[in-house]
């Protein structure tokens, strides 16, 4: 209660909103609850000054430091009266809440699966034991159920980075869940960055079947080809930024609407005092439960899309023979093929 | 840090950190542990082969078995059958050579008594031939004491002399 006094004091009136916007976004510094921040390292390239590193400590509060304030989350040049300098670009590299959780991530990814591959070397020709066991079935799942079946027999080349992206999204995921936590895959600079790759890696591994399909749609007439071609063009594009929208929305959407319901704990103190926000906080406190259980199912849900559809764009891409050939007679009608 | 404009520090340290986990994992993780996976999945499937090829010679030694026994069984019978027709044949043939004697025997038997009687017979005819001259002689001797009967012989004589 201390806690949302202390906030309704700071900005007035309580606002869902923004309370919210301030939790599903970057920060500098990691706010694991009011009044508890882990200063983390800002990192800025200007031009003028080169890098420059200091504490996230020391620009928390609106405070100008070394020339730099932040506002509204970025962090900008000031003159020396104060006012922001807009007319230096400041490249703004630091090691925010998302990069600070991306790391913590990385290092979990490194040591579980480290562990896992361990396991491998002491357990050769026994049952798995550990963390190896209870992985070894996902990984097999990522393999099986993913790979194998939308990729086809090349799907060995695929798999450590179908692995790598399946894992990377749920252990992402699932931090997001915990308390504290940073919204790192509803962030759309990360699932920019994994649909980017994924597309690169599926329209890299193109062969030729897979462009001729673009350039001359089979079984359309050619008289359609002016609207197919730009169809299939916008569509080799669509797929990766459909993956990457999902994967955002779907994982801010979450985090929103716990945060929502959440938020109507204090809203319900603001209009009827601290006795009501007492009387609404366990049925919210269900509610928000019930959430959590979707979020943890979404977490696995999200991951498993995103690399089911990698998959299926990358078989489109190294499919041999095309399905509107219907395998009938390809191999017989032509023997130099 | 608009929600929908992508951070070019986050941008940044993504591509960094996730294509340098994605490199190390690749490298140390996930090739080891599929290529465990994939090894461990040979070994079970070649050891189902194994049993499954075990089982079908198995079964083919068991099918050769039954296909032996049954040929010995069949040639038991055969053996058996055969036993049974020559000693049937033995029993048969004797019994057919034993009546042959037996017939023989019966026919030197009355061939012999046969023999025996003609010679009784001669024997019997002889002792009366000889008995008859025996008797004759002794009448005869007496007779002729008697001269009147020696003369009624002599005419008797010739009057069966005449007669015959």
């Amino acid at each position: 209660m201390a806690q949302e006094t202390h906030e309704s004091a700071e900005h007035g009136e309580f606002n869902v909103g923004d309370m919210i916007m301030h939790h599903i976004k970057d920060e500098h510094g990691w706010e694991l609850a009011h009044g508890l921040t882990i200063p983390l390292p800002v990192i800025l390239y200007t031009q003028d000054r080169g890098l420059e590193v200091f504490s996230s400590s020391h620009i928390m509060h609106d405070e100008v430091y070394n020339g730099y304030k932040e506002h509204e989350g970025d962090i900008h040049r000031v003159t020396a009266t104060g006012e922001i300098d807009e007319s230096v670009k400041v490249w703004d590299f630091s090691i925010t809440k998302n990069v600070a959780s991306l790391l913590l991530s990385a290092i979990i990814l490194l040591v579980v699966f480290f562990s896992v591959r361990n396991g491998y070397e002491k357990n050769k020709g026994r049952a798995p034991k550990g963390i190896q066991s209870f992985l070894e079935p996902i990984i097999l799942f990522v393999r099986d159920e993913i790979a194998k079946p939308n990729i086809g027999p090349k799907y060995e080349r695929y798999l450590p980075y179908l692995l790598t992206l399946f894992f990377f999204i749920l252990i992402n995921n699932l931090l997001g869940l915990l308390p504290g936590g940073a919204n790192l895959t509803g962030n759309i600079a990360v699932t920019l960055v994994l649909a980017v790759i994924s597309f690169l890696i599926t329209n890299f591994s193109g062969n030729k079947h897979y462009w001729a399909h673009i350039i001359k749609p089979t079984g359309v007439p050619v008289a359609l080809l002016p609207i197919m071609i730009p169809v299939e063009i916008v569509g080799v594009f669509m797929k990766p930024f459909s993956l990457m929208v999902r994967l955002f929305a779907n994982i801010t959407a979450g985090h929103i609407i716990i945060l929502s319901l959440l938020g109507l704990i204090f809203i319900a103190r603001n209009l009827g005092g601290t006795g009501t926000g007492l009387a609404v906080s366990p049925l919210v406190t269900v509610f928000a439960l019930f959430m959590n259980g979707i979020e943890l199912l979404v977490a696995f849900l999200q991951a498993f899309i995103f690399t089911l559809l990698t998959s299926m764009y990358i078989g489109s891409a190294v499919e041999e023979h095309h399905e509107a050939d219907h395998g009938i007679g390809y191999e017989g009608a032509d023997p130099h093929h | 840090m608009d929600l929908l404009t992508p951070d070019i520090g986050l941008l940044f340290w993504q591509v960094v950190i996730f294509l340098g986990i994605f490199l190390i994992l690749r490298a140390f993780a996930w090739k080891p542990i599929t290529a465990s996976l994939k090894e461990r999945e040979d070994n079970i499937q070649s050891a189902l082969d194994l049993a499954e090829k075990t089982r079908a010679e198995m079964a083919a030694l068991k099918a050769d078995n039954e296909k032996l026994l049954a040929q010995a069984r069949v040639e038991r019978d055969v053996i058996l059958r055969g036993a049974k027709e020559t000693a049937d044949k033995m029993v048969a043939d004797a019994r057919d050579k034993a009546a042959a004697e037996g017939q023989r025997m019966l026919e030197l038997a009355r061939e012999s008594m046969q023999n025996e009687r003609q010679a009784l017979v001669a024997q019997v005819k002889k002792e009366v031939v000889t008995l008859s001259l025996d008797i004759a002689e002794k009448v005869l001797r007496r007779e002729l004491n008697d001269k009147a009967s020696q003369e009624q012989l002599i005419k008797d004589l010739v009057t069966n002399s005449h007669l015959n």
